[in-house]
């Protein structure tokens, strides 16, 4: 019979997802990158936890020519938010590892894919409205243009190539999940099942 | 005339035409085919090396690569430049300070890199104003004008900006030899041999380029032509060529070619620089500008110096020594090693190379055939180490390789000459289209030549490009000289009169830290305005300062009234772009001077005294963005007296109409 302890394995793995959680705070999440013919090196937009990084400046000044609002940190309530929410996440891992309970394991696994879906609707969210909500008195208007940024994956406006990818920390938060799972799946013998 | 006679004559005029047509040499264009695809350098492509070119009466320094031989910039040193504004801002205007106040033009002759351990270490290039005598200092981060420093006592700064190996030192000379400014220059011209005298300079370099008139000696007048520093060995010699030692001040075409043997001066400048720790120096009064750059504060300053310690060569008998040197030297140039000194007589048929290791046994053991205006003349044997014997016709300069070989270009023969340098032996020669003056091999002046592409800079054009009327581009040529033979790669047309030029690896300025724009947080311009915000018109009596933003693609003030007859209007224009490559550009209708040209993060101010009353446009010249054209605005210019009032808008419309 087996315990419903977990194991030492996934205690392990429980202190790495707290690890990384803590890590994702001092990394940039997300990356928009910018391609245009006059910008052979790149634009690139660095969304961190706690702020928007990268060539912010350049790209509100560009923007300003189709009537995007400006991009700034503190008109976005995530950016104070997100720090507390993935220390959050970093205690409760390490709590988990004292509760040992494969149940609570799988209770914050389903709650942390809620929240990945929760940010990834908030995500679109933004872009949608930074891409729809245009200044009527904008210089250039392309009748039935948005400039929505894809949520993730490459797309072409005017005469940019947008491409929205995860940065390392975006990697770390896709690594908690995972790990999570795994750890969900051994602890359910999930592996074993299948094999009979 | 019998028929019999006439079939004769015919004949023999057309057998002798045949003649005489196959006697004539081929002309030029038939006698060369370029080696072209060696130049080429595929779009988006970088060339190999950076080519720092003097503009010579252009004032002007140009930039191209190599071997592409294409034209990245020109520079503004010594001449103004409405293109830039240089010379026409407000900010740039003390650049050109002299002591005889603002002069717009000058004659850039030759660069030099600075160097470290003998080798060129890419931080600035030097050029010389020929005509009212100054160094500049070019920065090569920014490839600006950064410091513009006088010479007094001077009359033609030509034998400039050479530097010794760890760029302790820039030297200047006298082309004319004058009274000094500390004498009484009111002197019959012909009482030369008395009153007039050489002065040359040593402008000390500190570490962040910083110029300073160390010292300079006073000589026997005669005219000092070129000079190069001695490296290796003989760091701590410098050698300058001079002529005219019959000192003729009149017609010197004659009375300065009458003798058979001129001089090359060799200069201990670490015994000067001993005698000026010992207090040798006597302090002279002089004026001269001493002119400086502030990145920060976007804004140039001239100081006016007035004095010069001078040392007397004739008095102090160690510092200064004379080589005979056949006919009139020009070029003075020192082999990689330090040991050979190439003195080239541009009237003589020969090349003496004099040896450093022979003139200091000379010196020692008093070699000497008498002296030359109290200074020791040592015997041209005794210094000698050989002859180029038949080498061409009035040789001129003298690049090196790095591999044992001198280049010698010759004007009267139009060629580059290939020689040994230890054995003296002609090893190779190629034409030049036509009249080569100076030559150029990257780092071919330094410890560490780049023997690869050799540019001859030629004084004639003729027939090597499109006539373009009377006045024609001046013709540089690209040699490939990585083999044994020299090779004709390209030619290239040139901005002004190219004299001497230097290049140096492209990886080495490229990569030396080069900057893309000011950091608008790091300007401390006074009438800066660092935002939209803070941009509004000042007036102060009938001064009237602009604090104006430009940024794409619009003005802020955009829309001014207020402005009366009598005002003098001072535009303060900061860009407020962040990014590479986004300059904006500043016009007003009738403004009696330049454009502004405002890089990124910069400010920069045109003065403008409207001349009537009625509505001024200004826009921006640089098509900076899509709506580069919608970058415009007013001025509102009413007389005086009028009740006006001082307004600035932009968006909004001031003052409100009712």
């Amino acid at each position: 019979m087996k315990s419903s302890k977990i194991s030492m394995v996934s205690k392990v793995m429980l202190l790495v997802v707290a690890i990384l959680f803590v890590g994702s705070l001092f990394v940039p999440m997300w990356q928009i990158e910018l391609e245009a013919p006059q910008y052979p090196e790149g634009l690139v937009l660095k969304l961190h936890a706690n702020k928007i990084g990268g060539d912010v400046e350049i790209i509100n000044g560009l923007n300003h020519y189709i009537g995007m609002a400006t991009l700034h940190t503190e008109n976005f309530f995530e950016f104070t938010a997100l720090p507390y929410i993935f220390g959050g996440f970093a205690v409760i891992s390490l709590l988990l590892i004292f509760v040992a309970k494969r149940k609570a394991v799988l209770a914050f696994f389903i709650f942390y894919i809620l929240f990945v879906v929760l940010a990834a609707i908030d995500f679109y969210r933004w872009n949608y409205e930074y891409g729809h909500n245009l200044d009527p008195n904008a210089a250039i208007k392309v009748p039935g243009m948005a400039y929505q940024p894809p949520l993730i994956g490459y797309k072409q406006l005017l005469n940019f190539g947008a491409y929205s990818i995860p940065d390392i920390g975006g990697w770390f938060l896709t690594a908690c999940g995972l790990l999570l799972f795994f750890i969900v799946f051994k602890e359910y013998n999930l592996f074993t099942k299948k094999k009979i | 005339m019998s028929k019999n006679k006439f079939v004769k004559t015919i004949a023999i005029l057309v057998l002798g035409s045949a003649l005489f047509a196959s006697c004539k040499p081929k002309n030029s264009s038939d006698a060369t085919v370029g080696d072209a695809e060696k130049a080429y350098v595929a779009p988006g492509k970088y060339d190999e090396f950076y080519n720092f070119v003097s503009g010579g009466f252009s004032g002007q320094l140009s930039v191209y690569g190599l071997p592409s031989g294409r034209l990245f910039r020109v520079i503004p040193v010594f001449s103004v430049d409405p293109e830039k504004g240089w010379g026409y801002s407000e900010e740039t205007k003390p650049m050109l300070n002299t002591s005889h106040g603002f002069v717009p033009w000058d004659d850039l002759h030759h660069t030099e890199m600075s160097q470290t351990n003998g080798e060129v270490d890419g931080r600035w290039v030097f050029g010389n104003a020929n005509n009212t005598p100054r160094i500049a200092r070019i920065d090569l981060k920014t490839f600006k004008t950064a410091e513009i420093i006088e010479l007094p006592n001077s009359g033609g700064n030509h034998s400039s900006p050479f530097i010794t190996e760890n760029t302790e030192y820039v030297v200047a000379g006298t082309r004319f030899s004058v009274p000094g400014d500390y004498s009484n220059g009111d002197v019959a011209i012909n009482t030369y041999k008395e009153n007039f005298k050489g002065h040359i300079s040593f402008v000390k370099v500190g570490k962040e380029g910083e110029m300073d008139l160390a010292f300079q000696i006073v000589t026997p007048g005669v005219n000092f032509d070129l000079s190069h520093a001695g490296k290796g060995k003989s760091h701590g010699w410098f050698f300058f060529s001079c002529y005219n030692t019959e000192q003729a001040n009149t017609l010197l075409e004659v009375n300065a070619s009458q003798k058979d043997k001129d001089f090359i001066m060799a200069v201990n400048w670490k015994k000067a620089e001993e005698y000026i720790k010992a207090g040798k120096g006597i302090k002279q009064k002089a004026r001269y500008a001493h002119n400086t750059w502030d990145e920060k504060t976007h804004s140039a300053k001239s100081e006016i110096k007035t004095d010069v310690l001078v040392l007397d060569a004739a008095a102090l008998k160690d510092i200064c020594y004379m080589i005979p040197c056949p006919k009139s030297p020009h070029g003075c140039d020192v082999d990689p090693t330090g040991e050979y000194i190439v003195g080239s007589g541009k009237l003589a048929a020969l090349i003496p190379v004099f040896s450093f290791d022979k003139l200091m046994g000379a010196i020692k053991d008093k070699k000497f055939d008498g002296n030359y205006g109290g200074i020791n003349v040592v015997k041209y044997e005794a210094a000698l180490h050989g002859e180029v014997q038949k080498p061409g016709l009035g040789p001129l300069h003298t690049e090196f390789d790095g591999k044992g070989n001198a280049y010698t270009t010759f004007f009267v023969s139009s060629e580059v000459v290939k020689w040994d340098i230890k054995s003296l032996k002609v090893l190779d020669r190629v034409a030049t289209y036509y009249s080569v003056g100076h030559l150029c091999i990257p780092g071919g002046d330094s410890k560490k030549p780049f023997g690869k592409y050799l540019v001859a800079y030629n004084k004639i054009t003729k027939d090597r490009y499109l006539p373009t009327g009377p006045e024609l581009a001046q013709s540089a040529q690209i040699f490939d000289i990585s083999g044994d033979k020299m090779k004709l790669v390209l030619d290239f047309p040139t901005i002004g009169e190219p004299h001497y030029a230097q290049a140096a690896p492209a990886d080495l300025i490229r990569n030396n830290g080069q900057l893309k724009f000011y950091k608008i947080g790091d300007n401390n311009h006074p009438f800066v305005a660092k935002g939209e915000k803070e941009a509004k018109v000042v007036r102060q009596g009938n001064q009237v300062h602009v604090y104006m933003t430009s940024i794409r693609s619009h003005f802020a003030p955009d829309n001014i009234e207020g402005i009366k007859m009598g005002d003098e209007v001072y535009f303060h224009v900061t860009n407020l772009e962040q990014d590479w490559d986004v300059p904006h550009g500043f016009a007003v209708k009738g403004a009696d001077n330049g454009e502004l040209l405002i890089m990124p993060g910069e400010t920069a101010t045109l003065k403008w005294k409207p001349n009537r009353v009625g509505i001024f446009p200004m826009y921006c010249t640089d098509f900076c963005s899509a709506l580069h054209q919608e970058m415009q605005g007013y001025v509102r210019v009413s007389p005086a007296g009028s009740s006006v009032p001082l307004t600035w808008s932009v968006g909004t419309n001031l003052p409100k109409t009712k």
